[in-house]
């Protein structure tokens, strides 16, 4: 937003970049060769739900599209927070048709004019010892982060989020700031 | 890139813009008045700068100050932050502090010389009255104040006014003073032109501060998607307010007897000195917002 615009304060929605997400399929690699993370096949979106008839058709018409795979429902939750999670699942070694259904998420929300609405998604990961990291994408600054919850506790673990900024450091733009690195408690994607 | 459902009110930016340029140029007029006239008007231009120039360095610190407002951690205030953290991430701008004032008055404000120093208040009344939802309204009206460096913008404005004042009352005083014999009537007209100037000024500040809050609503609607959430906030908010007496009451009637009043409609004549908008106006834009979320495209 330019100084212009916010001294005529008219401050406009900040956009959100889609395109940054797919990046995710090769760091999968990356993550998988330097620390043992698989993914798990889960990933969620997380938008914020606006008021109004042309959301809910939004989100209707995202449920039709993301059902008729065949596959499994998808499924949304609500936050405490007022922000909604629809989660998709797909097999834990189609990590790419994972991404281009979170995608397709993205782009009806876009089309429907709801662009500035998402918040974040998130792409899960299993550590060999059981352990879940989430990849969170941030759309409003195109940068990733990790985020690994302890179980049973809202605590971090600082130690493994840090070792997987090292690991995929090249291959993602991670987040530069760590206080923009969102916790997500008890993200759907991460169960 | 797609689409977004964000509309601009070029109106109102219009209307800011008028009011900015009217309070820069009359600030203009008076000094251009004075050099032409010959007057050394520095000294008070200086004060009159620096004065402002504290109010707005300082404005976090004496505003929290004013308000007996604490600084609040992530571990003091769980929801408080998550819910800012999440507005900040939505409209990508860098994360307040957060304060919590200690009163039953239900209000929230911010401040902060920059949006690297600002700060952003709730009350405590605020937080028992309004839902989840209603809260996050609010902050997000705020956080588009502090978007939109209201602070700066308002202190310069407030400061322009007060300097056209001082400098026409100087001026005048002082120049006038030494070349007229009839010092009666030299005191009284730089009494009314300095009193018109101040007057003048103090309309427009309110003006373009009143333009500034339907912004900050409007942005705060289109950042959390929900203006009907910061319309129910605004109402119950106001009143609360209406119930709570602001006027003192020793003054509160006779004053009224001064005003030249059947000519003068009295709401409009509060709405011109108020800093916000009306209820209803502010209302009536939220529900407008709301209509262009809703509408199939």
């Amino acid at each position: 937003m330019g100084l212009f615009d916010s001294l005529l304060g008219r401050s406009r929605p900040a956009k959100a970049d889609l395109d940054a997400l797919f990046g995710i399929t090769q760091a999968a690699f990356t993550l998988e060769a330097a620390i043992g993370l698989r993914p798990t096949g889960v990933g969620a979106v997380c938008y914020r739900a606006n008021e109004g008839a042309a959301f809910a058709t939004a989100e209707a018409d995202l449920q039709q599209l993301l059902d008729a795979d065949g596959g499994p429902a998808v499924e949304t939750s609500h936050d405490s927070y007022g922000f909604t999670s629809l989660v998709c699942r797909q097999p834990a070694d189609a990590l790419s048709d994972l991404v281009t259904e979170l995608h397709a998420v993205n782009q009806t929300l876009e089309n429907n004019g709801f662009g500035p609405s998402l918040l974040c998604s998130v792409v899960g990961f299993v550590a060999p010892d059981g352990r879940q990291v989430g990849v969170v994408y941030l759309y409003k600054r195109g940068t990733f982060y990790p985020f690994a919850p302890v179980p049973g506790a809202e605590r971090r673990d600082n130690a493994m989020e840090l070792q997987v900024r090292g690991a995929v450091g090249t291959d993602l733009r991670i987040e530069p700031e760590l206080h923009r690195w969102l916790a997500l408690w008890g993200t759907p994607a991460l169960a | 890139m797609g689409h977004t459902r964000f509309r601009n009110d070029p109106g109102l930016t219009a209307r800011m813009g008028l009011v900015g340029f009217l309070l820069v140029a009359l600030y203009l007029g008076v000094v251009a008045a004075l050099i032409a006239y010959g007057l050394p008007t520095v000294f008070v231009v200086v004060i009159a700068v620096g004065v402002g120039w504290g109010q707005w360095y300082f404005s976090d610190t004496v505003a929290m100050k004013a308000m007996r407002a604490r600084e609040v951690t992530p571990e003091q205030a769980p929801e408080l932050h998550g819910v800012v953290d999440r507005l900040c991430a939505l409209a990508d701008m860098p994360k307040p502090r957060v304060a919590v004032a200690d009163t039953d008055i239900p209000n929230a404000f911010a401040t902060g010389r920059s949006p690297s120093h600002a700060v952003v208040c709730v009350t405590t009344g605020l937080l028992r009255r309004l839902d989840a939802d209603e809260v996050e309204g609010v902050l997000g009206h705020e956080l588009a104040h502090v978007a939109h460096r209201d602070v700066s913008v308002m202190t310069v404005a407030s400061t322009l006014g007060v300097l056209a004042g001082l400098i026409m009352r100087w001026g005048l005083y002082f120049g006038g003073g030494g070349r007229d014999r009839n010092n009666a009537a030299v005191f009284l007209a730089v009494w009314v032109a300095s009193i018109a100037v101040y007057l003048i000024s103090f309309l427009l500040t309110r003006a373009l501060s009143r333009y500034r809050e339907l912004s900050a609503d409007r942005a705060a609607a289109y950042l959390t998607g929900r203006p009907s959430s910061l319309a129910s906030a605004l109402t119950k908010i106001s009143g609360d307010m209406a119930r709570i007496p602001t006027r003192d009451l020793r003054q509160a009637e006779p004053v009224s007897a001064f005003l030249f009043a059947p000519a003068l409609n009295k709401q409009s004549l509060t709405a011109l000195f108020s800093s916000h908008p009306s209820l209803d106006q502010r209302l009536a834009q939220l529900a407008k917002v709301s209509g262009d979320l809703g509408r199939q495209v």
